[in-house]
């Protein structure tokens, strides 16, 4: 056994932190993963057993202090207690997006250095072995992988399964126990602790180094400001290469003792959520969103009494759901019809979306939509925004309990100092502040000044009164039309992702005398709208091209002009005129970051063909572009595409919006 | 089903030149298993399969090919008794095989996948897989019903079994889902379960691939070298995507007009003359 860290306040890395929570919780759960179709439970001591068996075995490999060891895969319990392993051995952990494609892969590799790569499967082996073929990785030493299958026949003289790495550890223990205790203890908080990768929405991605005190002082903060206890429950289910990701399901969970269950498989995600029920749940607003446009699509389809019971609780939900959730008065006859709600409509939904125990839910990334964010919060799930980013070890403002609303990202998080400089560009400071990024320290100088201030390239500002922050737009984004009126085309595009049938818009028009857009629909909203208003389709691309479509995303791209029209600041973004995309924007195209980001620049590129004919002019538009398939393959997919007109509203005019 | 396509023909790929690259022996075929010895069958004046002999080896990839009617459907149906052949013998590991039941071949460890999907179309996904098992269920009906004892830890085991060939076929997401409500890919899947829940020593599968897109055959093609490789089944199959088979078999044994005109490794039958004239639609004399 090895020597236990001695008091509460040396509690600075993660291997103390797990010696911690073995020797106080040791055994309450701190890991779930559904096997065989059965919850399979580690304790807080079973994992400690099992990390540093991991550990012991990666030193038996010869893991030296200081290097860099690459986990690609899913979320799965030993690939987070793997990370702890790491630092076990004084290394560092680089998680890496495991959808990422081989050279994707290399770069990061190859920029790390990594001499270790811990993987999931099969095709986390394939792709490594690509880039170890092409010589791209040429520190990597050995490759761990954790799913047998299909690899009994690969050569295994740098290739290891995990479970023998851990059993030669478990052999070893004698030897090494001591020497990994000897590093813990002489591990402190402002060693590194993580590094991750930025999902690079400008350019190439940056390896974003965070101590041992960013990610757990970060943790803890946070954690207290949440109120988050051993007996909270998560699901780990978003990349674990994303900083969101490392805090929650890593910093937070270790800090506080609380566990963490991953899904079985991807495709499973929803029955895991419901079976689990997370106290505490994180996600995107793109899953808010489709697991609303689930529910929609169901109700549609539903028997009458069904429907008019649903239509009307969740009327009044709307009415004094949040109210109730914030602890505003409410009156007694209100609050009776909200009960009889909870009992008919409201618990039973949430226990179908796996939300009923949801005490604290996040979103963040990007703006969500109003009439979603109030359709959770209506329900009494208490879903709050924050603001943040890698750089930050993701807090930088929250809304604490009962101050939140849709248009706002909250107040600073916890020791989190902010300014707005002159150029609208929000800059904070914060014990999460990264220290460097990875070999390039041009950039680094570029982002975090010698006070410590880091740029976040967005632009914002402070709500009078409130104190909350508002986001408008990259900073960089934000432009000028050619008249000098303000150009900030992500206000615009959030304002039209709100809509269930966009899935994603891109809006163009800095140094020009008007805007335009490109759309994509949301196949499965559009599609069960096609299905109820008898339009037939064959393909994405000719629902895509429907003229009713066209109408439907007309008739919102209008509405959005006239909201556009009543904002003197904003009033000149108006869409003039507008096309539908023929593909999904895609990440394996470049278009779009591995966190679904659309990438501005790239999009502007490989699409000016379509940009031109949208200011020239015309009515249609052929369009041909590459497409990059999953396996790496090349084609193409080409169409006419139809542009049309929207119709814009004057300055200030107040428009009756529905 | 778009990841898994892409994984299943990355790894494709990957798993040839693994093998090519680092000199490992591909698995090892064995003996014989199955001998089929001067085989016809006749219904009434119809001759559907004219004095054909054929074998299967251990551990191998059998494919039966050929046109339309050319007597694939009926050969598989032989070995595993649906028909019972007018003349000629059948060796199974080393004993001829007498007249039997489909059920008591299926006990010998021969299962099979059908053309068109033989499914229970109410039953969910787990419970299709479970009657795969039910040639090695001991407990009777009535210690079923009761559920006590013995038959709990029965079918403990045997839906560890199906839980195995479910993460194996990585239908988890469905294992729930009444199979009535799956796309068409996913229920030859959920057949192939099915056949492997019975454990097989020889798996026939009729036309696995036949209806897919390319990205479900890449899917199945995967799965079917995974269970010849991991399990060491041996497989006989038919299937018309030529590529497919070219790929995948070992051997392939090709009838037209219920005769044998060609046995050999996918490269001799692809230079056989009989073969390229049966298939190209030569006049036959």
């Amino acid at each position: 056994m090895s020597t236990s860290p001695a008091p509460n306040g040396a509690l600075d890395t993660f291997p103390k932190l797990l010696d911690h929570n073995a020797r106080v919780r040791g055994g309450r759960p701190a890991a779930r993963e559904k096997m065989y179709g059965i919850w399979q439970t580690w304790t807080w001591s079973e994992l400690r057993e099992e990390a540093r068996a991991l550990a012991m075995g990666l030193m038996g490999l010869g893991l030296q202090p200081g290097e860099r060891v690459a986990i690609v895969g899913k979320n799965r319990p030993q690939l987070y207690w793997s990370m702890v392993s790491c630092q076990m051995c004084g290394a560092v952990p680089v998680p890496v997006y495991s959808d990422a494609a081989a050279d994707e892969m290399a770069y990061v590799l190859d920029h790390s250095g990594a001499a270790f790569a811990i993987v999931e499967d099969q095709e986390q082996v394939d792709k490594l072995l690509q880039v170890v073929e092409l010589e791209q990785a040429p520190a990597l030493r050995h490759m761990i992988y954790l799913d047998p299958r299909g690899l009994r026949k690969y050569d295994h003289t740098t290739l290891h399964a995990f479970a023998e790495v851990v059993a030669n550890g478990q052999g070893a223990a004698a030897e090494a126990g001591p020497r990994i205790d000897a590093i813990c203890a002489a591990q402190q908080g402002a060693d590194t602790c993580v590094m991750l990768y930025t999902s690079g929405t400008t350019g190439r991605s940056k390896g974003v180094v965070l101590s041992n005190d960013n990610i757990i002082v970060t943790a803890r903060a946070t954690a207290e400001f949440d109120k988050l206890v051993e007996t909270d429950s998560v699901l780990a289910y978003l990349p674990m290469a994303w900083v969101g990701d490392f805090i929650f399901s890593m910093g937070q969970a270790y800090v506080a003792g609380f566990c963490v269950s991953c899904p079985e498989s991807p495709d499973t995600m929803m029955s895991d959520l419901k079976e689990i029920g997370p106290t505490y749940f994180f996600a995107p607003p793109r899953i808010f969103e489709t697991l609303l446009t689930n529910v929609s699509i169901r109700m549609e389809d539903a028997g009458t009494f069904k429907k008019k019971l649903y239509d009307g609780y969740m009327a009044h939900a709307r009415r004094v759901g949040a109210d109730i959730l914030d602890g505003k008065p409410v009156s007694a006859a209100d609050r009776a019809k909200y009960a009889l709600g909870e009992l008919l409509v409201y618990a039973p939904l949430k226990n179908a979306l796996g939300l009923s125990n949801v005490r604290v839910g996040y979103t963040a990334g990007e703006a969500i939509g109003p009439e979603i964010f109030q359709f959770y919060r209506s329900l009494g799930i208490n879903l709050k925004q924050l603001y943040g980013q890698t750089e930050a070890s993701v807090f930088i403002t929250v809304q604490p309990d009962g101050e939140v609303r849709a248009d706002t990202v909250g107040v600073p998080a916890p020791g989190v100092e902010i300014q707005i400089r002159e150029s609208g560009e929000i800059y904070y400071r914060s014990p999460g502040v990264f220290q460097e990024y990875y070999k390039n320290p041009e950039a680094t100088a570029d982002t975090k000044d010698a006070e410590g201030w880091v740029a976040t390239g967005d632009a914002g500002f402070f709500e009078e009164g409130t104190g909350h922050l508002r986001i408008i737009d990259r900073a960089k984004d934000v432009g000028k039309l050619s008249s000098g009126a303000l150009f900030a085309p992500k206000y615009v595009e959030n304002k039209l992702k709100f809509f269930p049938s966009v899935l994603e818009a891109v809006v163009f028009g800095a140094d020009r005398d008007r805007c335009v857009a490109f759309v994509n629909i949301d196949l499965s909203a559009v599609g069960n709208w096609a299905e109820r208003n008898n339009i037939s389709y064959a393909s994405y691309q000719e629902l895509a091209g429907h003229p009713k479509v066209y109408d439907m995303i007309q008739e919102h791209m209008e509405e959005v002009n006239a909201s556009l029209a009543q904002d003197d600041m904003l009033s000149g973004c108006q869409v003039h005129r507008f096309l539908v995309l023929h593909k999904e924007l895609d990440a394996d195209d470049g278009e779009m970051t591995r966190t679904r980001k659309v990438r501005r620049r790239i999009v502007e590129e490989r699409y000016a063909p379509l940009i031109e004919a949208l200011y020239a002019g015309a009515s249609e538009v052929y369009a041909s572009v590459e497409v990059t398939y999953e396996d790496g393959r090349k084609g193409a997919i080409s169409a006419t595409l139809q542009i049309r007109d929207a119709k814009v509203f004057p300055a200030g005019a107040k428009v009756a919006a529905e | 089903m778009s990841i898994h396509a892409a994984e299943a023909a990355s790894d494709d790929v990957a798993y040839a030149s693994q093998e090519e690259a680092h000199g490992i022996e591909p698995r090892r075929i064995g003996g014989t298993v199955m001998e089929m010895k001067n085989i016809t069958l006749r219904f009434g004046g119809v001759t559907a399969i004219k004095d054909i002999s054929f074998d299967i080896k251990e551990h191998e990839i059998r494919a039966i090919i050929g046109p339309n009617g050319a007597g694939k459907s009926s050969m598989l149906n032989v070995i595993n008794g649906f028909y019972h052949p007018q003349e000629g013998e059948i060796w199974f590991r080393g004993a001829k095989r007498g007249p039997m039941k489909p059920y008591e071949i299926a006990q010998q460890g021969i299962a099979r996948t059908f053309q068109n999907i033989a499914l229970f179309k109410g039953m969910t996904t787990l419970d299709n897989i479970m009657t795969g098992r039910m040639t090695m269920m001991k407990t009777n009906f009535w210690q079923q019903a009761m559920w006590w004892g013995s038959a709990q830890r029965e079918e403990v085991e045997h839906r560890r079994r199906v839980e195995e060939i479910i993460d194996f076929l990585e239908i988890q997401a469905i294992r729930k889902t009444p199979v009535g409500r799956l796309p068409y890919g996913l229920q030859k899947r959920v057949e192939l379960g099915r056949a492997l829940a019975a454990e097989p020593k020889l798996l026939l599968l009729d036309e696995p691939m036949a209806g897919m897109n390319v990205e479900e055959k890449e899917d199945m093609c995967r799965f079917i070298l995974d269970v010849n490789d991991e399990f060491g089944t041996t497989i006989a199959l038919i299937e018309h995507d030529m590529g497919v088979v070219m790929d995948i078999a070992d051997r392939v044994v090709v009838l037209d007009y219920g005769r044998k005109i060609g046995d050999g490794t996918p490269e001799e039958v692809r230079a056989n003359q009989d073969v390229i004239d049966a298939y190209l639609g030569v006049s036959h004399d």
